[in-house]
């Protein structure tokens, strides 16, 4: 019985890009169903009833909601090719903790970042020692995932497409202050599988100055 | 599996409560090493760098941050006895989104009810109690959220318990008349030995918030 993949999306949500990200690396086949968010279609509002937003994973009918979630079931159901997370529990808790990291700290400092406000300055400084605090997790790994592409990278690619707006609105450079992160970064775009499923940081960049208001920034 | 294992945490803290309860359902010996927050030493500085904060579950010299990860890692090491996560895989990513939503909600609303007044204070009632009726609905007619058996959700939610009467004293409402089914729940869970004994005094809590008010000069 062939599986039935689709997933609920909107292109530039890095939390999207996650699950595409995930199901390319093992190689899945999937239908993608962007959604309005301005105007949300009852598939949305039945799949994901308790926060009504992208991404939903829907596998043979059944929603699955939260990106980090989603990459977990995609790992735990397709199991036998690509795995994202080790198979040592505590390797494990070691990804899920900076997966964790990454979930509380990027999102909101980048989107304090484009936004623009009074804390603009201090949201980049912040940024800045986050992913700072990344790379020396990476360390001279080729991936966080150690030889292959992880639960980590996964997590954290989606938001390298967001860089080139946080510096552009933020003024400053990324490559300057962590420069072996944005070397991961271009050694993970040469991946078929990344290079697929992430889009254009320039693309992101021009949906930034065209939604600027509908993304808060004032 | 065996090994040294130490939890370094605070007595009020309900992530701290998750990690207790998941060591006792697994019935596994433990240190438990109570920290000052205010003061914080050097174990905990050094065995969480990143957030410098508790719980710090540390099995065989090596700490494990976040309460729920660690939940997870205590249920994967110790996989032969007492299962918090369910087997099957599309269960589990259920169980993981209740706990998830647990976390995204439940702490930053209690924080607000304690700790504002007039609008804000009311807004962030409502939208507790929203969160609870949610949750009640997810338990629907189930002993536990875990189904028959007690599980990872119950144990994510259930430490939040201890805050409810102080959550009600300074928000002046009523958790049990919104929400029956829900404390009905938690008698259930209190009924077991690892809930009982981890779970800590909710006047004391009480006593603690009004002392953190006076703290933070909050009225």
């Amino acid at each position: 019985m062939a599986d039935e993949v689709v997933v609920l999306d909107f292109w530039a949500s890095p939390f999207a890009m996650r699950v595409k990200l995930a199901l390319s690396e093992k190689g899945i086949t999937y239908e993608c169903k962007p959604q309005d968010l301005l105007n949300k279609g009852p598939l949305l509002l039945q799949a994901n009833p308790v926060h009504k937003k992208i991404p939903v994973l829907i596998h043979n009918g059944r929603s699955i909601c939260e990106s980090l979630i989603i990459v977990r079931y995609i790992d735990e159901v397709w199991t036998h090719v690509s795995p994202l997370l080790p198979s040592d529990p505590y390797q494990r808790s070691q990804a899920l903790f900076w997966a964790d990291y990454i979930e509380k700290q990027v999102y909101d400092l980048g989107k304090r970042v484009y936004v623009a406000q009074e804390d603009q300055a201090e949201a980049k400084e912040k940024l800045i020692q986050c992913l700072k605090t990344l790379e020396t997790e990476l360390g001279d790994k080729p991936y966080f995932g150690g030889d292959g592409i992880g639960f980590v990278d996964v997590a954290l690619l989606p938001f390298t497409t967001w860089f080139y707006t946080y510096e552009r609105s933020g003024n400053f450079s990324i490559q300057e202050s962590c420069p072996k992160l944005i070397a991961w970064v271009e050694r993970c775009r040469q991946k078929q599988s990344v290079s697929d499923a992430l889009p254009h940081p320039h693309k992101i960049y021009d949906f930034y100055l065209l939604f600027k208001e509908a993304l808060g920034v004032k | 599996m065996e090994g040294a294992v130490v939890l370094l945490d605070f007595w009020p803290s309900m992530f701290g409560m998750r990690t207790r309860i998941a060591l006792a359902e697994k019935e596994i010996k433990y240190e438990y090493s109570e920290q000052d927050l205010w003061n914080k030493g050097e174990l905990l500085l050094q065995m969480n760098p990143v957030h410098k904060k508790i719980p710090v579950l540390i099995h065989n010299g090596k700490p494990v941050c976040e309460s729920l990860n660690q939940v997870q890692y205590i249920d994967e090491v110790w996989n032969d006895r007492a299962p918090l996560l369910p087997a099957n895989t599309y269960k589990r990513a259920n169980a993981r989104f209740w706990a998830d939503f647990v976390d995204k909600k439940l702490y930053d609303l209690g924080s607000k009810i304690w700790k504002t007044k007039g609008e804000e204070q009311e807004a962030a009632k409502k939208e507790f109690i929203d969160c609870l009726k949610l949750l009640e609905g997810e338990l629907g007619d189930s002993l536990y959220f875990g189904g028959k058996d007690f599980g990872y959700v119950d144990v994510a939610l259930v430490p939040f318990y201890c805050w409810f009467y102080a959550y009600e004293q300074c928000g002046n409402f009523s958790i049990e008349a919104e929400c029956p089914k829900l404390i009905a729940w938690v008698k259930r869970c209190m009924q077991k030995e690892s809930v009982a004994k981890s779970l800590v005094d909710r006047e004391k809590v009480y006593e603690f918030v009004l002392q953190l008010k006076k703290l933070y000069g909050i009225e």
